[in-house]
């Protein structure tokens, strides 16, 4: 693979929410602002980037009895720094997330890159691979994010776009993007999307089809 | 006593964590193809929040929060910002000790619960749970009952997850529907369902 790929690469071909579902917990929360998803977005490539790049430095010299704990306290050391700076300089912002900054911690894309490329390669590859990684879920964020916020409310980052009909305009809002359910379904479309578009991500059935189907017995 | 039981209640179907707060998903989703399965899971996590929400509001209320010190003369430092790095290590330590005390003492406990402890260390749903607590200010006793509370909700909305997905195994979805996106699908209709308990008065 060349350099470019280690990029592009997690953007859509193996996209760490849409293919290997990681990272989805906090993804969904925070949505229903655009605001919002891109400072979650640049705080999650930031702690990637960091974390990879020291868990990359020290590969060598980690017991493989003892990496995990050290690759936590790493990536929280590094959430800690993002999450004091937002509260210092973004307030609002930082209120707004509450607790999901935090919770980048047990975001799957980082420990999952950690031990994936981290443990693995050089310094120069793994940050590639953080940045790819980081912008493959902030692309699927910001869409979610920009679907939401358009539809539900009318705005993008809190600017008004569409007249909402209460305030004398011609745009009904959707009221259920706002809530949480929606960003279930628009994931679940969009994976629908990707997959139908990129069969080779599809999943096997559990089940296929006999030519005289009958009840199963035990069901 | 009556404020215990309207925490309990209110996490577990109000405020649920994985229905309302998205938390926990990554196993919720990867880990609910079996009724079984589901309930060993749910189980581990009921007693993992039951022990760590507790214990992380011991922790920060008695070392770190400022004033928390008074007791030698340090009452002035503010220790909180190291709350995340002591509650993920508090829980990373305390599973690995459960799993410990729970192969040498209870084995069969161990054999339906084991496999699933290790993956707990980095769930969502354990660690927001301790957040959480933190941010709305729990006393002892109240943090013990949101931390059951959020245990039995995950619990309970992975193993109806699953009940969905029994089922549905036999159902004619499009193809490229199948598995994640139609999980995506069925857990915002669920979420869907939990959102009318909100307006509940407790």
């Amino acid at each position: 693979m060349s350099l470019k790929q280690y990029v592009t690469t997690p953007l859509l071909k193996e996209n760490p929410l849409t293919l290997h579902v990681l990272g989805i917990c906090a993804a969904l929360a925070i949505t229903n602002s655009l605001t919002s998803s891109l400072i979650m977005s640049a705080a999650l490539t930031t702690v990637l980037i960091i974390s990879n790049a020291t868990i990359s430095l020290i590969r060598h010299h980690l017991p493989s009895s003892v990496r995990m704990i050290v690759q936590i306290t790493i990536i929280a050391s590094a959430v800690t720094v993002i999450d004091q700076l937002l509260t210092a300089y973004l307030p609002t912002a930082a209120s707004t997330l509450s607790v999901y900054i935090s919770l980048i911690v047990t975001n799957c894309i980082v420990l999952g890159r950690a031990e994936a490329c981290a443990m693995n390669y050089g310094v120069g590859r793994s940050i590639l691979d953080a940045l790819g990684n980081g912008l493959g879920y902030s692309a699927i964020l910001i869409i979610v994010a920009t679907i939401r916020e358009l539809f539900g409310n009318g705005s993008l980052m809190g600017v008004r776009i569409l007249e909402l009909a209460r305030d004398g305009g011609w745009f009904q809002p959707n009221e259920m993007l706002m809530l949480a359910p929606s960003a279930f379904f628009i994931i679940g479309f969009m994976v629908w999307g990707i997959r139908s578009w990129k069969p080779e991500q599809k999943e096997q059935p559990d089940f296929k089809s006999v030519v005289l189907p009958r009840e199963v017995e035990g069901r | 006593m009556s404020g215990f039981i309207e925490i309990f209640f209110r996490s577990v179907f109000i405020e649920n964590l994985a229905l309302a707060y998205f938390l926990g998903m990554c196993t919720f989703l990867a880990v609910s193809k079996q009724i079984k399965t589901t309930l060993g899971l749910g189980v581990a996590v009921i007693v993992v929040e039951g022990i760590s929400v507790p214990l992380n509001n011991l922790i920060y209320n008695l070392l770190l929060r400022q004033g928390a010190l008074d007791w030698i003369g340090l009452g002035h430092l503010d220790f909180s910002f190291l709350g995340l790095l002591s509650q993920i290590a508090v829980i990373a330590a305390m599973i690995q000790i459960l799993e410990i005390v729970l192969h040498r003492f209870v084995p069969a406990l161990y054999n339906t619960l084991g496999i699933y402890l290790p993956l707990l260390t980095v769930n969502c749903a354990i660690l927001g749970a301790s957040l959480f607590m933190v941010q709305r200010d729990y006393t002892f006793v109240e943090s013990v009952a949101y931390g059951l509370g959020a245990g039995v909700g995950w619990a309970l909305a992975i193993v109806a997850l699953a009940g969905l997905r029994e089922k549905m195994k036999y159902s004619d979805i499009p193809e490229g529907l199948q598995g994640l996106g139609i999980t995506f699908i069925t857990t915002g209709l669920i979420s869907l369902a939990f959102i009318g308990l909100a307006g509940i008065q407790l």
